[in-house]
């Protein structure tokens, strides 16, 4: 007969932790859904058709369900590289809190279940683009692009840029210029932001085998990409000022906001290889951290607009 | 022999986290679909379910449109 103790007892649990409920909540990815919370949210309230508040609390909620249903699917499929990568090495597959093929059963279980209430809260044209987010995000980029291309970035921002449609369709049951603005607004943000987060991590992609464009296309040509993007990235930003949606408080705060970001890539542009090494890469990082400020301020502009009213 | 259990593991306050967070959620849930079967019965009336758009059968007839309506009926 085997005696059982608490030390057995801690020693079996040590080597097979058991998860607690915030490892599941971890696996939805909760800061990326502070983002598509707070991006889809200003699509539905600044769309020009009423939404009653508890529908529209409904759909933001189910529209960041879904990003967080595709954060596990990502999260299951990726648990190989997550164990490699220095920033990802903590996250309840790689740690292993969670069996891969339960992070599986729930990014599969709540996508289905935010599509379908999405449907039912809004409408169905909302609900189909929300499934459509979900796959582009799971299987085109998670399971192709990532592993495949350094446009991997570039093509997966789509997924992240479809929310604030999202919410628009969600009040309007349709798509308008304003709506394919803020996704282009997100869109080609989100290039400038990885690749700054690249320079500085820059290890990470390499160990993992990720074809990021500082592994692929080297250090420079980044460089020279963020600066290109930012000066893209200005044109759309100015542009949905001009629409039903913009104003003077929007446009005053996007040409600040790119006056200071195009600089930013700029500086990024010119350093040297040495020179960024030897201060810790702070310039990127502060780039970094403005890009950050960049999107939460346009799209608070545009919240703070339509509160003001528009053009 | 002796058989020691440890009445409360580490591994108790894992589950109980799960559990409890589970139960939140769930009723959450509940509660979530109550109300909003609340607000669509009694805000979206007028409202057809697969693509919000009025239902014209139910909107009230505007005056002009009334007027030969009845004359017709006459």
């Amino acid at each position: 007969m085997t005696d059982i103790n608490a030390a057995d007892a801690n020693a079996y649990h040590a080597a097979a932790p058991e998860a607690e409920f915030r490892d599941y909540v971890a696996l939805l990815k909760p800061r990326v859904m502070s983002l598509v919370v707070f991006t889809a949210f200003v699509g539905l309230w600044i769309a020009p058709v009423d939404v009653h508040p508890f529908l529209a609390f409904c759909a933001v909620l189910f529209i960041a369900l879904g990003g967080g249903a595709s954060g596990a699917l990502n999260m299951w499929y990726d648990a190989d590289i997550d164990a490699v990568m220095k920033r990802t090495q903590l996250r309840p597959i790689p740690s292993g809190r969670v069996e891969p093929g339960e992070a599986l059963a729930v990014g599969l279980a709540l996508s289905g279940l935010a599509v379908m209430m999405l449907g039912l809260v809004a409408n169905w044209f909302a609900a189909a683009f929300l499934a459509f987010t979900i796959f582009f995000y799971a299987v085109v980029y998670t399971m192709w692009l990532k592993r495949w291309t350094p446009q991997n970035i570039v093509i997966g921002g789509a997924a992240g840029a479809f929310p604030p449609m999202i919410g628009w369709a969600c009040a309007t049951g349709g798509i308008s210029i304003e709506s394919l603005l803020m996704f282009a607004l997100i869109f080609f943000w989100t290039p400038p932001h990885f690749w700054a987060l690249a320079l500085f991590m820059k290890d990470d992609y390499k160990d993992a085998g990720v074809p990021m464009l500082t592994v692929t296309h080297g250090r420079a040509v980044t460089r020279r990409h963020i600066f290109a993007y930012t000066l893209v990235l200005a044109g759309f930003s100015i542009w949905l000022g001009l629409t039903s949606v913009g104003g003077p408080v929007y446009l005053a705060v996007a040409l600040v906001l790119n006056a200071a970001f195009i600089r930013g890539g700029w500086q990024v542009l010119r350093r040297e290889e040495g020179a960024a090494r030897a201060d810790g890469f702070a310039t990127e990082k502060r780039v970094f951290r403005l890009s950050l400020s960049y999107l939460f301020l346009h799209f608070l502009a545009l919240l703070i607009q339509n509160w003001m009213g528009t053009w | 022999m002796v058989m020691q259990l440890q009445t409360e593991h580490e591994l108790h306050g894992r589950r109980r986290s799960r559990n409890v967070g589970l139960g939140i959620v769930l009723i959450a849930f509940v509660a979530l679909v109550f109300a909003l079967t609340v607000v669509k019965v009694t805000q979206g009336h007028l409202l057809e379910a697969y693509d919000h758009q009025p239902r014209t059968t139910l909107l009230p007839m505007e005056p002009e449109a009334a007027a030969p309506a009845a004359e017709a009926a006459r």
